[in-house]
C-alpha cells in the first residue's frame, strides 16, 4: 500500500485493535464478547498491518507461525476440559480459583482458559488464511 | 463468578453433584486424547520427523483406551458422562453402549494400521502438508460420532471428520485429486446440510436433541409429530454419507484419487460413520418409522449391493474396483437395517465391523500391489504371485473375506443377514445377498487371476526389487490375521454383537444410564 498516512497510522491502529480484542475476550464471560469475536478483531488488526506494511513484516512481528498458534489454542482448550478430571467432576466443568495478587482478587477459571484457547484458534486459523490471501494478492 | 455467592437454588435438579468415577472418563477420553495429540502435532509443525511416531503412539494409546472402554461397557452396561456437569436433556451427554464402543474400537484399530502403513506411503511433503494432524483430528471426529449421545453433537462430529477428510483427500494437490475432492466435498456438504436441516426439524418436533430423551418420547409423539418425514430425511442424509444407491456415485468417483493410505482410511471409517448414525437414529430412536420404511430401505440395500458388485465387475482399476466393493458392502448393511430385529441389526453391525477391517486391508493391498507391479491397472498388473507369494496369499484371504466365504470374517454376518431375511419371508432380499456374494467372488476371482496368476508379458525384469517395506506389510498382515481370527473364533464377538443389537432394539439400559432417576 502506497498511502503514507495509512502506513503511519497502521501500527497504532493495530496495537489498539489487539488491545481491544483482549478486552473483548476477557469481557466475554458474562457480557457480549468472548474468544471467537475477540479473535476476529485481532485477526483484522493483523490484516490491516499486513495491508499497510506487507505480509512478511506481519509474519516476522508475530514470530510464531499462525498454524502453530491455532494448534496451541486447540491444545489449551482441550486441557481446559481435562483439568476437571482432578476435581472428580465431568469433562468441561467450569472450575474457579481466586488468587490474590497484590491485594487484588483475580478470578481465574478453566472457562477463561477455554475461551483463550478459542481466541488463539481463531487468531491462528483466520490469520493464516488472511495472510496467504494477501500474499497471493500482492503478486 | 456464580460460585462466590451462595446460591439458594436447588442445584441437584440441574447439575451432576456426585463425584465422577475415574472409569467414566473413558467415555470422553478417546475424543479428548485425539484432539490433544492433533493440536500438539499442529504446534510441532517444524519437527515433521517426529509426527509419524507421535501419531503411531497416539493411535496405539487410542486403541488401548477403546479396549478399556469396551471392557467397562461390557462390565457395567451403557455409560454416560454429561459435559460441564449439566444434566440432560439440556446438557450434552456422551453415552456409550456396546454398539458405540465396538465401532470406536474397530475404528481405532483401522486408524492405527493406517498410521503404520503411512510410514511407507506418506513422504516429507505429505507430512509438511499435515497428514498426521489431519489423521488425529479425523479420529477425534470419528470417535466423537460413535460415542456421543446427542443428535446435534453427532452433527458437529460429522463436521469435524468431514473437514479433516477434505484436508486428507487433497493431500498432494494433483489435478485428479482436486477433481475427486470436489465431487466428494460437494456431495458430502449436501448430505451434511440435509442432516442439519433434519436435526432442526427434529428439535422443533421433540424439543430435545438428547438421543435417550428422543427414544423415550418418540412413541408418544407418533400421532402428532411428522416422524415419518424425519426418518425419511435421516435415511436419505445418512444414505448419502454411506454411499447407498441411488446416491452412491460420489464414492467410486473420488476414492481412487488420494494416497493409498487415505483411501484405506476413508473406506474403513467414513461410510461406516454414516451407517452407524443410520443404525443409531432409525433403530434406536425411531423404531416404528423404520419398520414402516423397511421396504424402501430393503430395496435400496438390494440395489446398492447389486450396483456395487456389477460396478466392481466392470472396473479395470484396482482402486476403483475396491470403491465399488465398499458400496456393495454398504448394501448388505442396509439389508440388515431393513430386516431389523436382533438378527438383522446384529448382522448389520457385524458386517460393518468386518467391512471396516477388510476394506482397509484391501486398499493397503492395492498400494503394495501397485508398488510391486508398478500400476493400479489390471491391464498391466500381472505376475504378482511370482513376485511375492506371501503377499499373494494375504490378498487371496482378503478376497475370500470380502466375498463372504468361510473361514473368514465376512462369512458370519452374511449368514446372520440371510437367515434374518429368510425368517421374515423376504426371500428376494436373501437372494440378493447371495447373488451379491457370488458376484463378489467372481469379481475378486477375476482380479486375482489377472493380477496375480497371469504371467507377465515381459519376463526379463522379474528378479528386480521384490521386497515390500515392512511398514506396509505389517498392518496388512495384522488386519488379515484379525479377519481370519474373527472368522475362526466368532463366538465372543458374536455374543457381544448380539447383546449390542439387543441394546439398540430395547434401549432401557441406555435410557437408565442417561436418566438414572427415571423421568425428570
Amino acid at each position: 500500500m502506497t498511502s503514507v498516512i495509512f502506513r503511519a497510522v497502521a501500527p497504532f491502529l493495530t496495537s489498539l485493535m489487539v488491545l481491544f480484542s483482549i478486552f473483548v475476550l476477557l469481557r466475554g464471560h458474562n457480557e457480549p464478547g468472548g474468544g471467537f469475536i475477540g479473535g476476529l478483531i485481532a485477526v483484522s488488526a493483523l490484516a490491516i498491518y499486513g495491508i499497510a506494511c506487507g505480509v512478511e513484516t506481519v509474519r516476522r512481528a508475530i514470530y510464531i507461525h499462525p498454524m502453530a498458534i491455532s494448534g496451541a489454542g486447540l491444545f489449551a482448550a482441550t486441557i481446559a476440559g481435562l483439568i476437571s478430571i482432578a476435581a472428580r467432576v465431568p469433562f468441561m466443568t467450569g472450575l474457579w480459583i481466586y488468587p490474590s495478587v497484590l491485594g487484588v482478587e483475580i478470578p481465574l477459571s478453566t472457562v477463561t482458559l477455554f475461551d483463550c484457547g478459542v481466541y488463539l484458534v481463531v487468531v491462528g486459523a483466520i490469520s493464516s488464511i488472511a495472510l496467504s490471501l494477501e500474499e497471493r494478492g500482492g503478486e | 463468578m456464580a460460585a462466590s455467592t451462595p446460591s439458594p437454588a436447588d442445584l441437584s435438579a440441574a447439575l451432576v453433584l456426585e463425584p465422577v468415577a475415574s472409569a467414566d472418563w473413558l467415555v470422553i477420553l478417546p475424543v479428548a486424547w485425539c484432539l490433544a495429540i492433533g493440536a500438539l502435532l499442529v504446534m510441532l509443525r517444524r519437527q515433521i520427523d517426529w509426527h509419524p511416531y507421535i501419531a503411531v503412539l497416539g493411535l496405539a494409546g487410542l486403541v488401548l483406551i477403546d479396549v478399556l472402554l469396551l471392557r467397562h461397557v461390557l462390565a457395567s452396561g451403557p455409560v454416560t458422562m454429561v459435559m460441564g456437569r449439566w444434566l440432560p436433556p439440556f446438557g450434552i451427554a456422551f453415552t456409550v453402549d456396546l454398539t458405540g464402543a465396538l465401532f470406536a474400537l474397530t475404528a481405532s484399530v483401522v486408524a492405527l494400521a493406517g498410521a503404520i502403513y503411512s510410514l511407507a506411503d506418506i513422504n516429507d511433503s505429505g507430512r509438511r502438508y499435515g497428514f498426521y494432524p489431519f489423521l488425529m483430528l479425523l479420529m477425534a471426529g470419528v470417535s466423537g460420532a460413535f460415542l456421543t449421545g446427542d443428535v446435534f453433537n453427532l452433527y458437529v462430529w460429522f463436521e469435524v471428520l468431514l473437514i479433516s477428510s477434505f484436508g486428507l483427500i487433497v493431500l498432494g494437490s494433483e489435478r485428479e485429486q482436486i477433481d475427486g475432492a470436489v465431487k466428494y466435498g460437494f456431495l458430502n456438504l449436501v448430505a451434511t446440510t440435509l442432516f442439519l436441516i433434519t436435526t432442526g426439524y427434529l428439535y422443533a418436533s421433540f424439543g430435545t436433541l438428547n438421543m435417550a430423551d428422543i427414544a423415550r418420547k418418540a412413541e408418544g409423539l407418533s400421532g402428532t409429530a411428522p416422524l415419518m418425514t424425519l426418518t425419511a430425511l435421516f435415511v436419505l442424509a445418512f444414505g448419502m454419507k454411506a454411499a447407498a444407491f441411488p446416491v452412491n456415485f460420489w464414492l467410486p468417483a473420488s476414492y481412487h484419487t488420494p494416497r493409498v493410505v487415505v483411501s484405506a482410511l476413508f473406506a474403513g471409517l467414513l461410510t461406516k460413520v454414516g451407517i452407524y448414525a443410520l443404525i443409531r437414529i432409525t433403530v434406536m430412536l425411531l423404531p416404528l418409522e423404520r419398520e414402516q420404511l423397511s421396504f424402501v430401505i430393503a430395496v435400496a440395500g438390494a440395489l446398492t449391493m447389486l450396483v456395487g458388485a456389477f460396478g466392481a465387475l466392470a472396473q479395470s482399476d484396482f482402486r476403483r474396483m475396491l470403491g465399488y466393493l465398499v458400496v456393495s458392502g454398504i448394501g448388505s448393511i442396509l439389508a440388515g437395517v431393513a430386516v431389523g430385529g436382533p438378527g438383522g441389526i446384529g448382522g448389520a453391525i457385524f458386517y460393518a465391523l468386518h467391512s471396516m477391517l477388510v476394506m482397509t486391508a484391501l486398499y493397503f493391498a492395492s498400494g503394495v500391489a501397485a508398488k510391486l507391479g508398478g500400476s493400479f491397472s489390471l491391464a498391466s498388473l500381472a505376475g504378482l504371485y511370482r513376485r511375492h507369494a506371501g503377499f499373494a496369499a494375504l490378498t487371496l484371504m482378503l478376497c475370500f473375506a470380502v466375498s463372504g466365504l468361510p473361514p473368514f470374517s465376512g462369512f458370519w454376518p452374511k449368514v446372520m443377514l440371510v437367515k434374518a431375511a429368510l425368517d421374515i419371508g423376504a426371500w428376494w432380499l436373501a437372494a440378493a445377498l447371495l447373488v451379491t456374494g457370488f458376484l463378489t467372488t467372481v469379481v475378486t476371482g477375476r482380479f486375482f487371476l489377472l493380477a496375480y496368476w497371469r504371467d507377465r508379458a515381459d519376463t526379463t525384469d522379474t528378479p528386480h526389487s521384490v521386497t515390500i517395506s515392512p511398514a506396509a506389510l505389517l498392518p496388512l498382515t495384522a488386519l488379515t490375521m484379525l479377519v481370519l481370527a474373527i472368522g475362526l473364533y466368532p463366538e465372543l464377538l458374536l455374543s457381544t454383537i448380539q447383546s449390542a443389537a439387543a441394546g439398540l432394539g430395547e434401549p432401557s439400559a441406555y435410557l437408565n444410564s442417561v436418566f438414572p432417576g427415571g423421568a425428570p
